[in-house]
């Protein structure tokens, strides 16, 4: 087995140098404080701003501990706040749409519904906050799997479910929708968990644009699809711009 | 034809919005600018009335260039505001004379305790329909009258006018000192102490009793009517309602017909039901009030219960206990129980209000056991919300013949579904969200849209209400009653803690 690699423990010091302070720090004070070459502290701060664990001050020049770094051990959001975050956007999204909105989170290999705003016509429904959707045939899953928040791992030993004759269960198939989902910043579920439902659905981004969920709209495939079975693209664009919303507040707030 | 707009200007306690409502009731455009707190001494609360005017003169506009859209093609203005903060200014230089008294300041304490005693509650009941407290602001007049030199007598040679934010506002819009309109509409006027319950007149009895003299008051006018043009920031747009916050929050929740109920959840929490055009006198400790007054039709009353600390609760736990870091993880916390584990949080921190009123209790933590962790207290948090809210539904139920069958809710903490489960579960009736969260802007743009003729009816209004969510009843019946009890034990517990000061 090789020894300690010597640059990840002089960045560790740094880190836990600047974490221990309640003040920035300079460069020379970091240099000093570890007996380090002025040259090496600065190409280990200059990685370390690099991947996000240490901000500089730009008027003063000091580092700190980065936002990346502070999120790494949380870097789930809490979902609640999620939902408290979201509960004006998702409502304008239901009122413009017409459509049920729903955010999800991973949970277990599945996908947990965590907030559900009613399709704006009064007809029953029921709040399914707390019910679980599969990763690989919901449209929330799918965008959580594409961008990594997600991973179909435990679930594929068994092999995928196949809920209706569109669901996708073939992992190239998978894969090539995921890749697709990246391209395009949206995912589209066309009666893959259930006939005559379709459903599309966005990622919400969280601090330093790493995503913490998924928002989408579902309604009967023939509302939610144009006649040539593609998803309207008003309605994309409503969803797209409420993701968007989502993620700036939770962007903007540390 | 153009798209017109409804403008909703919410004065509230921390902040004054402008919203652009159109005509299916969504947001087109919302504007926020806060104004300073000031807090001179312990219980005094106190807001710049100048700030609050200025800051209304930036967000007018920026609401319109946000949107798009024209002073022209906005239909109508309407005003929420913060109920019972009292400004008294100078008719001629239009200056405010001092800081506006907010409501939730309690400098008239000893004032109001000595109302209690003497003449006592009835006397005040009887007339305006509201018990002596710190909340109101005839105590308020009375205490400035008591403490500037001269004030007194300046209000009585005409010199100084009374109002809360929505008449200070309607004034300096429709020209100020240069012949602004000095009104003020029923809803806010029944905050006064000042007005009659049933005429909707100042009360020759009350202003002889707190010494007000006429010429400073304002003319109390329908909550949605045509009061006037504005001269100033959008001229020529028609002014066309006001109402206080809570009542627009009713009206926003298009409760328009006796029985139907909302609840807001913020801070503190007000519950009010629409007891129609009868006047419901309480006897269980139930403010009565203005609803909403349209045009020349009769007023329709509501009963009124405020809970002082619900959402302030979580803020005390987040921010004093330090046991989360935001307050939706309340309902992570809590959700690591199964249940409260014996513990209930009573938190009367400045007393109890609606409907016990007891200003000597205290707030207490009962059951406490070694088998209590933080997630049993976070659920005693939020469950104090909901008992809370079931008291002043008893009261409501005990003083209104037509029984809550469902409550709608806004504000803050319907985010928390645990809550909204739980207020569901200890009401026994379905809890309702609407879809647009603002409903104190869309009440003040419904009332100003109505008199507008933007809006041709209620019925009209009522089918622009979607569900956005619902929390059903689901508690066993046995354990409602058995938690229910333990929590009025544990209210009995946090009673005469504060000892009174003076011997008797």
């Amino acid at each position: 087995m090789a020894g300690p690699v010597q640059s990840i423990e002089r960045a560790a010091a740094i880190l836990r140098l600047l974490a221990g302070g309640p003040r920035r720090l300079g460069l020379g004070e970091v240099a000093a404080s570890l007996g380090l070459a002025k040259g090496t502290a600065h190409g280990i701060l200059r990685t370390l701003q690099h991947v996000d664990f240490v901000e500089q001050d730009a008027s003063t020049g000091k580092y700190q501990l980065g936002a990346a770094l502070l999120h790494l051990g949380t870097s789930y959001l809490d979902i609640n706040e999620l939902r408290s975050r979201s509960i004006n956007w998702a409502d304008a999204l239901a009122a413009r749409s017409g459509e049920a909105v729903r955010l999800g989170t991973p949970f277990e290999g599945q996908v947990l519904v965590i907030h559900h705003v009613f399709r704006p016509d009064d007809t029953l429904q029921t709040l399914d906050v707390g019910s679980l959707l599969p990763l690989h045939a919901s449209s929330l899953g799918k965008v959580l799997l594409a961008y990594g928040t997600a991973s179909l791992e435990s679930a594929s030993e068994a092999g995928l479910e196949a809920y209706t004759r569109h669901t996708l269960v073939v992992p190239e198939k998978i894969t090539r929708a995921l890749a697709q989902v990246r391209e395009v910043g949206w995912a589209a579920e066309i009666q893959e968990m259930s006939m005559g439902e379709a459903a599309i659905a966005s990622p919400i981004r969280g601090h330093g644009g790493l995503v913490v969920g998924a928002v989408g709209l579902s309604g009967p495939v023939e509302r939610i699809c144009d006649s040539h079975g593609r998803p309207r693209p008003n309605l994309i664009t409503l969803l797209r711009e409420a993701a968007r919303a989502i993620s700036r507040d939770l962007g903007a707030a540390r | 034809m153009v798209e017109r707009y409804v403008m909703s200007i919410d004065q509230g306690t921390n902040s004054t919005r402008c919203i652009l409502f159109d005509h299916h009731g969504r947001l087109v455009s919302v504007v926020q600018r806060e104004h300073q707190q000031h807090f001179p001494k312990p219980g005094w609360v106190e807001h710049d009335a100048v700030e609050i005017w200025r800051n209304l003169r930036r967000i007018m506009p920026e609401a319109l260039s946000d949107a798009g859209v024209g002073a022209g093609e906005v239909a109508a203005i309407g005003i929420a505001n913060q109920r019972e903060t009292t400004v008294l200014w100078d008719r001629r230089t239009g200056a405010p004379l001092g800081r506006a008294i907010v409501w939730q300041d309690t400098r008239t304490a000893p004032l109001v305790e000595d109302l209690r005693n003497r003449p006592g509650d009835e006397f005040f009941l009887e007339r305006c329909g509201l018990p002596p407290s710190t909340y109101f602001s005839a105590p308020r007049i009375r205490w400035l009258f008591d403490h500037v030199n001269g004030l007194d007598q300046r209000a009585k040679d005409g010199e100084v006018l009374f109002g809360t934010m929505e008449t200070w506002l309607i004034w300096n819009l429709t020209g100020g000192a240069e012949g602004g309109l000095h009104i003020t509409d029923a809803t806010n006027a029944s905050r006064t102490m000042l007005m009659n319950i049933r005429a909707l007149t100042w009360d020759e009895e009350l202003l002889e009793f707190f010494g007000v003299p006429r010429p400073m008051l304002p003319e109390i006018r329908s909550s949605a009517e045509g009061y006037g043009d504005a001269r100033s920031v959008l001229p020529g747009v028609r002014i066309t309602a006001a109402l206080g916050d809570q009542q627009a929050a009713l009206f926003g929740q298009t409760c328009f017909t006796p029985g139907e109920a909302k609840c807001t959840y913020g801070t503190g929490s007000f519950l009010l039901l629409n007891t129609g055009t009868d006047l419901v006198r309480s006897r269980h400790g139930l403010l009565t009030t203005v609803a909403y007054k349209i045009g020349d039709q009769p007023p329709v009353y509501a009963l009124e219960g405020s809970i002082a600390v619900t959402g302030s609760l979580v803020q005390w736990f987040r921010d004093r206990l330090g046991l989360i870091n935001s307050a939706p993880e309340i309902e992570t916390l809590a959700r690591t129980v199964e249940d409260n584990g014996g513990c209930y949080i009573v938190p009367a921190f400045s007393g109890l209000f609606a409907p016990h009123w007891r200003s000597d209790a205290r707030g207490v933590i009962v059951g406490l056991t070694s088998y209590i962790t933080k997630g049993h207290l976070a659920r005693a948090v939020l469950e104090a919300t909901g008992w809370q809210t079931r008291e002043v539904v008893d009261a409501m139920n005990a003083d209104f013949s037509v029984p809550l069958k469902e409550l709608k809710v806004d504000g803050g903490m319907t985010a928390d579904n645990l809550l909204m489960q739980f207020v569901a579960d200890v009401l026994d009736v379905p809890v309702v969200r609407p879809m647009v969260a603002e409903t104190v802007s869309l009440g003040a743009a419904y009332a100003a849209g109505l008199a507008a003729g933007y809006w041709p009816d209620l019925e009209v209004l009522r089918r622009n209400w979607h569900r956005a969510a619902q929390w059903l009843p689901d508690m066993d019946p046995a354990r409602r009653d058995l938690e229910y009890g333990n929590w009025q034990r544990a209210v009995e517990r946090s009673l005469g803690w504060i000892r009174p000061p003076r011997p008797r």
